[in-house]
């Protein structure tokens, strides 16, 4: 276990061994959502992620962007355990029924001011789920929505590059 | 003579369903079958319905061959599953309010899938219109003085999908744990009739995100099975691939994420980056992080025109892994979570047949790329790890030895990927009432999917039954009495899928 430890202090992070351009391009991000992020919020944007209704794989996306990677806490970025304590509601998933009003109760939950992203193609306009009589739609047929991020599902990036337009739109 | 053979003797007709056989039963037969699963001398791998009818597939286990029985319901109900194997009895409250098939005798009246807020009734079946007005839902009793209620979700505190968990705790100790699932229904059973093979590929490839490769799989033989087609040898080895793939990245996910839970987040770092080194190999190499919609009837969507980067990955990992491995071996306080925690009952695990890691911890060697087996598996090398524990830590060591299995299997396939077309074109239409089953092995185990074509080369039916569905019930078994704080660890240890299961 010391010898991880040290190994990890030693070692260059992950994040900087990534091809230059990519590297640039996470940290510019990182930048642009920093300075709008402060005037809003002080240092720092709490998400609390709600699944509505999604077959996992947003998730699983979602879950990528905090490897080191993508580290998205470097900008000041977390997930939180509670509506309660977040700015940012990451909804996936077509609204199915059952989930309906357990989403507008957590987005109730969510003191102002918040923001509310779809994320993926079903929480768009439901997807291939579309028409389903289990499922109402995406997620503005139940409740106002900020931003939509594209994609089956969306890579970690075209996430980091949501959160840093929902930034300069709420600036 | 086995049950099986004996049942399908009894038949008193055949349908054109491949490669096992669908066949119609009368009611004597049916309850001798339910008999048999009582006794153990076959497992219940689906049950599900359809207008009219009732269908149970059974598989002998020393072989995988799969039957499914049906039986006629003119009345409109047949005689419950439930009562005598608890296995089945979630599966026959789903039949009943999906198809409107009342199971006779069935203990458990309430709903299951169904939390009235559809608007619709019998979704597979009539489909009548009813308010969507949320019934309560009456959870079972615990009592006593000390006895108290903890309800958890359906929106649970991290990024994980929705589903309520009711305890009664005694202090600190789990009495009993209700799971109350059906959140993410999506409907998906009923999307698939007259969905033409495009967009059913599509919508089983969504049925869960983390298996999304298995499932395709599954799909694909299914449809190959009844439209009697072979598909090339390039075909089912990069099937086989994505599918190891898919099982390296899950793997490595669950086992972050269980010593996470255990307060151990270095691991989580370090299985992230090997995990996002799998996704962004998958995504050079297929196109797709996830390899989605990779998996196609005929064959595969992309071909594999250049492999190193899944041989760099397969570098990386057999770097990468073996000190987390090591690491996770010799720390005594992330230990002392896992070990002993969680222990699920052995008999339970049989009875419940319990696939994949859930089952291999507990001693059953059930994989069914050995048995029944399907192509390329016969062709490869591997073990199935088996541990007998049934704890925490042994769930954890299957994951961290199929790993290592998957790895091996990698490399087999790239060392020796068939030449050849990747994909065949196939002609659906005039296949009315041709059936295909398939039995997939997904990280989390066995994955049955049924389909029925139509004249169109539609789907006319189909059914999946993931093995989060015989896994949830025995969450419940082995948090009792572990003490609620546990609980994430052991949810994680099991890791079963919500979409999975709510369809």
């Amino acid at each position: 276990m010391p010898k991880f430890l040290i190994e990890s202090l030693l070692r260059r992070a992950v994040t900087e061994t990534a091809p230059a351009a990519d590297a640039d391009a996470l940290d510019e991000l990182g930048r642009c959502l920093d300075a709008a992020a402060h005037r809003r919020l002080g240092r720092s944007l709490a998400i609390r992620e709600v699944d509505a209704g999604s077959c996992n794989g947003c998730e699983l996306e979602i879950h990528a962007l905090n490897n080191a990677y993508y580290d998205l806490e470097r900008f000041g970025l977390r997930f939180v355990a509670s509506p309660r304590h977040a700015d940012v509601l990451m909804v996936t998933g077509p609204v199915t029924a059952n989930m309906r009003e357990a989403l507008q109760r957590t987005v109730a939950a969510t003191p102002d001011p918040k923001w509310v992203v779809a994320v993926g193609d079903c929480a768009l306009d439901g997807g291939v789920f579309a028409g389903s009589y289990a499922v109402v739609g995406g997620v503005d047929a139940v409740v106002p929505v900020d931003l939509h991020v594209r994609g089956c599902p969306p890579t970690p990036r075209a996430l980091l590059e949501a959160l840093v337009a929902l930034i300069e739109k709420s600036a | 003579m086995s049950l099986r053979a004996a049942l399908f003797d009894a038949a008193l007709e055949v349908f054109d369903q491949k490669p096992w056989p669908r066949i119609r039963v009368d009611e004597e037969t049916w309850i001798r079958a339910v008999f048999g699963l009582h006794a153990g001398d076959v497992g219940l791998t689906a049950l599900w319905g359809e207008p009219g009818a009732v269908h149970m597939g059974l598989i002998e286990e020393e072989t995988g061959e799969i039957l499914v029985l049906t039986l006629a319901c003119p009345a409109g109900s047949f005689p419950s599953v439930g009562v005598t194997h608890a296995p089945a009895l979630r599966l026959e409250r789903t039949v009943r309010e999906m198809v409107g098939l009342i199971p006779d005798g069935c203990p458990d009246e309430r709903p299951w899938l169904d939390h009235s807020r559809w608007g619709v009734r019998h979704p597979l079946g009539a489909a009548d219109a009813v308010p969507a007005d949320g019934a309560p839902y009456p959870f079972l009793p615990a009592e006593g003085p000390p006895m108290h209620q903890i309800p958890v979700g359906p929106v649970h505190a991290g990024i994980i999908e929705p589903g309520h968990f009711r305890f009664t705790a005694n202090g600190e100790t789990v009495v009993r744990l209700e799971e109350r699932l059906g959140w993410v229904h999506k409907g998906i059973e009923r999307s698939m009739i007259g969905a033409d093979l495009e967009r059913a590929g599509k919508l089983v490839a969504r049925i869960s995100g983390d298996s999304t490769v298995a499932w395709s799989f599954g799909f694909a033989r299914a449809v190959e099975a009844a439209l009697g087609i072979a598909v090339p040898k390039r075909a089912q080895w990069l099937r086989a691939l994505m599918a190891e793939m898919e099982r390296v990245a899950d793997h490595l996910g669950d086992f972050g994420a269980i010593c996470n839970d255990a307060a151990f987040s270095q691991m989580l770092n370090r299985c992230g980056q090997l995990r996002e080194r799998v996704l962004r190999a998958a995504e050079s190499a297929f196109g797709h992080r996830l390899m989605m919609d990779r998996i196609v009837p005929g064959g595969t969507a992309v071909d594999l025109a250049d492999a190193r980067p899944i041989a760099e990955m397969v570098t990386a990992l057999r770097s990468g892994f073996p000190p987390l491995v090591h690491l996770y071996d010799t720390t005594v306080s992330l230990l002392e979570r896992t070990v002993t925690t969680g222990r699920l009952d052995p008999a339970l695990a049989r009875r419940w047949g319990a696939g994949g890691h859930v089952g291999r911890a507990c001693g059953r060697r059930f994989d069914s790329r050995r048995l029944p087996g399907y192509p390329p598996y016969d062709a490869l090398r591997f073990d199935v790890p088996v541990r007998e524990a049934g704890d925490v830590d042994a769930r954890v060591w299957i994951r961290i030895e199929e790993i290592g299995e998957s790895l091996r299997m990698i490399e087999q396939i790239l060392a020796a990927l068939p030449a050849g077309p990747h994909r065949v074109e196939i002609a659906p239409a005039g296949a009315a009432g041709r059936e295909g089953v398939a039995l997939t092995e997904a990280f989390r185990g066995d994955a049955f999917l049924w389909l029925r074509l139509d004249g169109d080369g539609r789907i006319a039916r189909a059914h999946f039954r993931d093995a989060s569905v015989f896994q949830w019930p025995l969450l419940e078994a082995a948090i009792a009495m572990n003490i609620v704080a546990d609980f994430p660890l052991l949810n994680k240890s099991f890791n079963c899928s919500y979409s999975g299961h709510d369809l």
